[in-house]
C-alpha cells in the first residue's frame, strides 16, 4: 500500500458522498455474461455447438457418395435441399447433445462461485441475492438460446452448401418452399426451447443446491437420460406425455400440415411444471443458504 | 435517505445475543458487541473462537442461530443488501475471479456497488500499490496481492464501516506497515473500523475498544485501557534485601504475584496506592529501594489471562520468558527478552514511516 499519503488520502472516502445504490438487474446480467465470455469452459459447448452439425453434415455427404440412404424423411432429402441439415441436426441433437451443452452452463453458474470462494466477494455489495440469482439465470438461459442458434445457423448454412437452398417436404408430404421453411426452422427452435429452458432452470436448482459444478452438471443431463429410460419402461406409457423427454420432439408438429400444435402446447405447461418447482427451490434455497466458504 | 431507520443514532454495529450453531459446534455463543462511530474496534480471540462467523453474521453472509446483528441499525436478515450500505470489507482472504484481471474484478464489483465507484479503480489500486498488475489475471496474484487488491474493493465503496478480517495476513513487513497506516488514516477519516487481528501489538496501537472473545463467548468487551487498568500494572523492585522485600511485599493487602528471582528481582502486581504503602514499610524496614518500575500490562498479556484461564497465569506475571508466546509468532523482531522485560514482546512501531 501506498506510503505517500497524498495519493491515499484521495482515494479514501470523502466527507459524504458514500451512497451505494443497488445496480439494475441488467447490469449483474451483463457481468454475468461478461464472467462467461471469460471463461474456457463456456466454448466447450459452443464448440460442440459447431462441431457436431458440421460433422453430421460431413458425414451425410460421405454417406451419400457412397451410395447409403437415410432411413429418416429428412435423411432421404437432405440430398435435395441443404435446408434438411438443421431439421435433422435438432432432430439428433435434441434428444441429448443440446441438453448436455445447457447443462455445462446452467450446473455451472451458481456452482462455481462457490469453488472460486467468491459468493462472499459478491454478497457484500449493493447487490441483493435474488439479483444476482436472477442474472444468472438469464445468462444460462442466453447460452443454452445461443448454443441453439449457433448449431441451427452452422447446420443450414452447412447445409445449404452442400446441397443448396431449396423446398423442403414436411413429414405430412407437403412442400415448404424455401424461404419458409427458413423461418420454420427459428420457430422448431423456439419450441424446443420450451424443454430446454425447463432443463435450464433444473439446472440452476441443482447447481445452487449441490454447489458443486459436477454434481450439478452430471445431475442435470442425467434427467433426460433417466426419463429417457424410464419411457422405455414397458407399462409406463401413461406417463409419457408428462417426460420432459417426450417435450424435446414437439416441435415436429411445426414440420406437419396443418401444423400440429397441441404437443407444443401441451408441453408448454408440463414444461412449466418442472420448471416453476426448480425456479422456486432455487430461489429459497440461494435467499436463505450460509455464505460459510471461500 | 431510503430507510429512516438508517443514520442518526444507530450505532455502526449492534450485535444482541448472537448465536451461530454448526451441528455439534457452538461456533458463536451469545456474543453482544458495541462498536460506536469513530471506534477503531479490535476484535480479538484465539483461532477458532467464533471471530469470522460473527463478522459473517454481520456481514448477512449466514444466518444467525439466535440472535441478531445491526449495521446502522440495519438487519441484513431483514433488508438484505440495504444493510450493506456505508459498509465494505471482507471475511478470511479476499477471494475474486481467477479468470478476470484485477482491474476487471474491480469494475465488476463496481458495478455491483451501483457503479459509482468506477471512477475511482485506479485511485485504490494506487493506494494497494497494485496498479502495475492490475492488467493482469488474479489466477497469478499472490497472497499478499490478493490480501490488497481485497482493501481496494473496499475502499471503492467509501464506506462509513470498514469490516476487516485479519488483513494484514499473508502482508510482507512493508505491507503490515502500509495496513496499519491505512487503518489509522481510514480512523483519521471517522471511518469506523471493526478489525479482527491476531497481531496484538498492532491492535494495541491501533484500536480504543476491544472484544475478546474465546470459544463464541466475549470474555472482555470495553475500552483498551479499561482492560488495562482493570488488569493491574506489574511493577519491579529492586532492593538493598529482596528476600525481606518479598516478605513485605507479600504481607501488604493488595499486592498480588509476588515473585523474586535472582535476574530480575522482585516483582509483583498491585495498584499504585499499595505501591506508595509498600514503599513506606520498606524505608521502615530499612530496605532501600534501588529501582521501582511499573510496567502496564500488554494486551497480549491480558489476552493470555482472558483466554487461557487464570489457572495458566497463577504462577506469577503469566508465562515467564521461557514459556514464550505462540501467537506472537508474528511480525516484529523478537525483541525483549534480554531487557528485563517479563516475554518476549514484539516492537509495536518499526521505526519512522517514510
Ligand atoms: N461452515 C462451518 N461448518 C462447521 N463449523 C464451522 C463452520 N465455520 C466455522 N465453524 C466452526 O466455528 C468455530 C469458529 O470458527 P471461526 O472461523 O469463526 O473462528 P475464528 O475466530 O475466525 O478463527 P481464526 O482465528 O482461526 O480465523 C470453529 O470451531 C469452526 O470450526
Ligand atoms: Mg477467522
Amino acid at each position: 500500500m501506498s506510503t505517500a499519503p497524498a495519493s491515499a488520502a484521495a482515494a479514501l472516502p470523502a466527507a459524504r458522498e458514500r451512497r451505494t445504490r443497488r445496480p439494475a438487474t441488467l447490469t449483474v446480467y451483463r457481468w454475468e455474461l461478461r464472467k462467461l465470455v471469460s471463461q474456457r469452459r463456456t466454448y466447450i459447448g459452443l464448440g460442440l455447438a459447431i462441431f457436431l452439425p458440421v460433422l453430421f453434415v460431413v458425414v451425410e455427404v460421405i454417406r451419400h457418395e457412397s451410395g447409403h440412404h437415410g432411413d429418416n424423411q429428412f435423411a432421404r432429402e437432405l440430398t435435395q435441399s441443404g435446408l434438411a441439415a438443421p431439421v435433422l441436426m435438432l432432430i439428433f441433437l435434441s434428444g441429448f447433445f443440446l441438453p448436455l451443452i445447457a447443462a455445462l452452463v446452467s450446473g455451472d453458474i451458481v456452482a462455481n462461485e462457490d469453488g472460486h470462494g467468491t459468493l462472499k466477494t459478491i454478497l457484500t455489495r449493493s447487490t441483493e441475492r435474488s439479483q444476482v440469482l436472477g442474472a444468472k439465470l438469464l445468462a444460462a438461459v442466453t447460452y443454452a438460446i445461443s448454443s441453439l442458434l449457433t448449431a441451427t445457423i452452422v447446420s443450414t448454412i452447412a447445409g445449404v452448401a452442400a446441397w443448396g437452398f431449396h423446398r423442403i417436404i414436411t413429414f405430412s408430404n407437403t412442400v415448404v418452399s424455401a424461404p419458409k421453411a427458413l423461418g420454420l426452422l427459428f420457430v422448431a427452435d423456439a419450441c424446443y426451447l420450451i424443454p430446454l429452458l425447463a432443463l435450464v432452470c433444473i439446472g440452476v436448482m441443482l447447481s445452487t443446491v449441490t454447489r458443486n459444478s459436477a454434481a450439478a452438471v452430471v445431475g442435470t443431463i442425467a434427467v433426460p437420460i433417466v426419463l429417457f429410460i424410464v419411457s422405455a419402461i414397458p407399462g409406463l406409457e401413461s406417463i409419457h406425455p408428462y417426460l420432459i423427454t417426450e417435450q424435446f420432439e414437439a416441435w415436429q408438429g411445426l414440420l406437419r400440415t396443418p401444423t400440429d400444435w397441441a404437443p407444443i402446447l401441451h408441453s408448454l405447461w408440463v414444461c412449466a411444471l418442472y420448471a416453476a418447482p426448480a425456479l422456486v427451490v432455487a430461489y429459497l434455497v440461494f435467499l436463505r443458504r450460509d455464505v460459510a466458504g471461500g | 435517505m431510503s430507510d429512516p431507520a438508517s443514520d442518526g443514532e444507530a450505532p455502526p454495529v449492534r450485535a444482541r445475543g448472537l448465536v451461530k450453531r454448526y451441528k455439534e459446534v457452538l461456533a458463536v455463543d451469545h456474543v453482544d458487541l458495541n462498536v460506536n462511530l469513530g471506534d477503531v474496534y479490535g476484535f480479538l480471540g484465539p483461532n477458532g473462537a467464533g471471530k469470522t462467523t460473527t463478522l459473517r453474521m454481520a456481514l448477512g453472509l449466514i444466518m444467525p442461530s439466535e440472535g441478531r446483528v445491526e449495521l446502522f441499525g440495519r438487519d441484513p436478515m431483514r433488508v438484505g443488501a440495504r444493510a450493506l450500505e456505508g459498509v465494505a470489507g471482507f471475511v478470511e482472504a479476499p477471494t475474486f475471479y481467477p479468470y478476470l484481471t484485477g482491474r476487471k474484478n474491480l469494475e465488476l464489483l463496481a458495478a455491483l456497488d451501483g457503479g459509482g465507484g468506477r471512477g475511482r479503480i485506479e485511485e485504490v489500486l494506487e493506494v494497494v500499490e497494485l496498479a502495475p498488475r492490475a492488467q493482469h489475471r488474479v489466477r497469478g496474484y499472490s497472497h499478499g496481492m490478493r490480501q490488497r487488491l481485497g482493501i481496494a474493493a473496499a475502499l471503492l465503496r467509501r464506506p462509513r464501516l470498514m469490516i476487516l478480517d485479519e488483513p494484514a495476513t499473508g502482508l510482507d513487513p512493508a505491507g503490515m506497515r502500509d495496513m496499519r497506516l491505512l487503518i489509522r488514516r481510514l480512523a483519521d477519516e471517522d471511518i469506523t473500523v471493526l478489525l479482527s487481528s491476531h497481531q496484538l501489538p498492532e491492535v494495541q496501537e491501533l484500536c480504543d475498544r476491544v472484544a475478546i472473545v474465546d470459544r463464541g463467548r466475549v470474555v472482555y468487551e470495553g475500552a483498551l485501557a479499561e482492560l488495562r487498568r482493570r488488569g493491574g500494572s506489574t511493577y519491579r523492585l529492586r532492593t538493598t534485601d529482596d528476600p525481606r522485600a518479598v516478605e513485605l511485599a507479600r504481607a501488604q493487602a493488595g499486592i498480588e504475584r509476588v515473585d523474586s528471582s535472582a535476574e530480575h528481582g522482585v516483582s509483583f502486581q498491585a495498584r499504585e496506592h499499595e505501591v506508595g504503602a509498600l514503599s513506606l514499610a520498606l524505608g521502615r524496614a530499612g530496605v532501600a529501594i534501588l529501582s521501582l518500575t511499573p510496567e502496564l500490562a500488554t494486551l497480549e498479556d491480558l489476552f493470555f489471562r482472558l483466554t487461557e484461564g487464570e489457572g495458566s497465569s497463577g504462577d506469577g506475571q503469566g508465562p515467564g520468558p521461557g514459556a514464550g508466546s505462540p501467537a506472537g509468532a508474528g511480525a516484529g523482531a523478537g525483541a525483549g527478552a534480554g531487557d528485563g522485560s517479563s516475554r518476549p514482546l514484539q516492537t509495536v512501531g518499526e521505526g519512522p514511516s517514510s
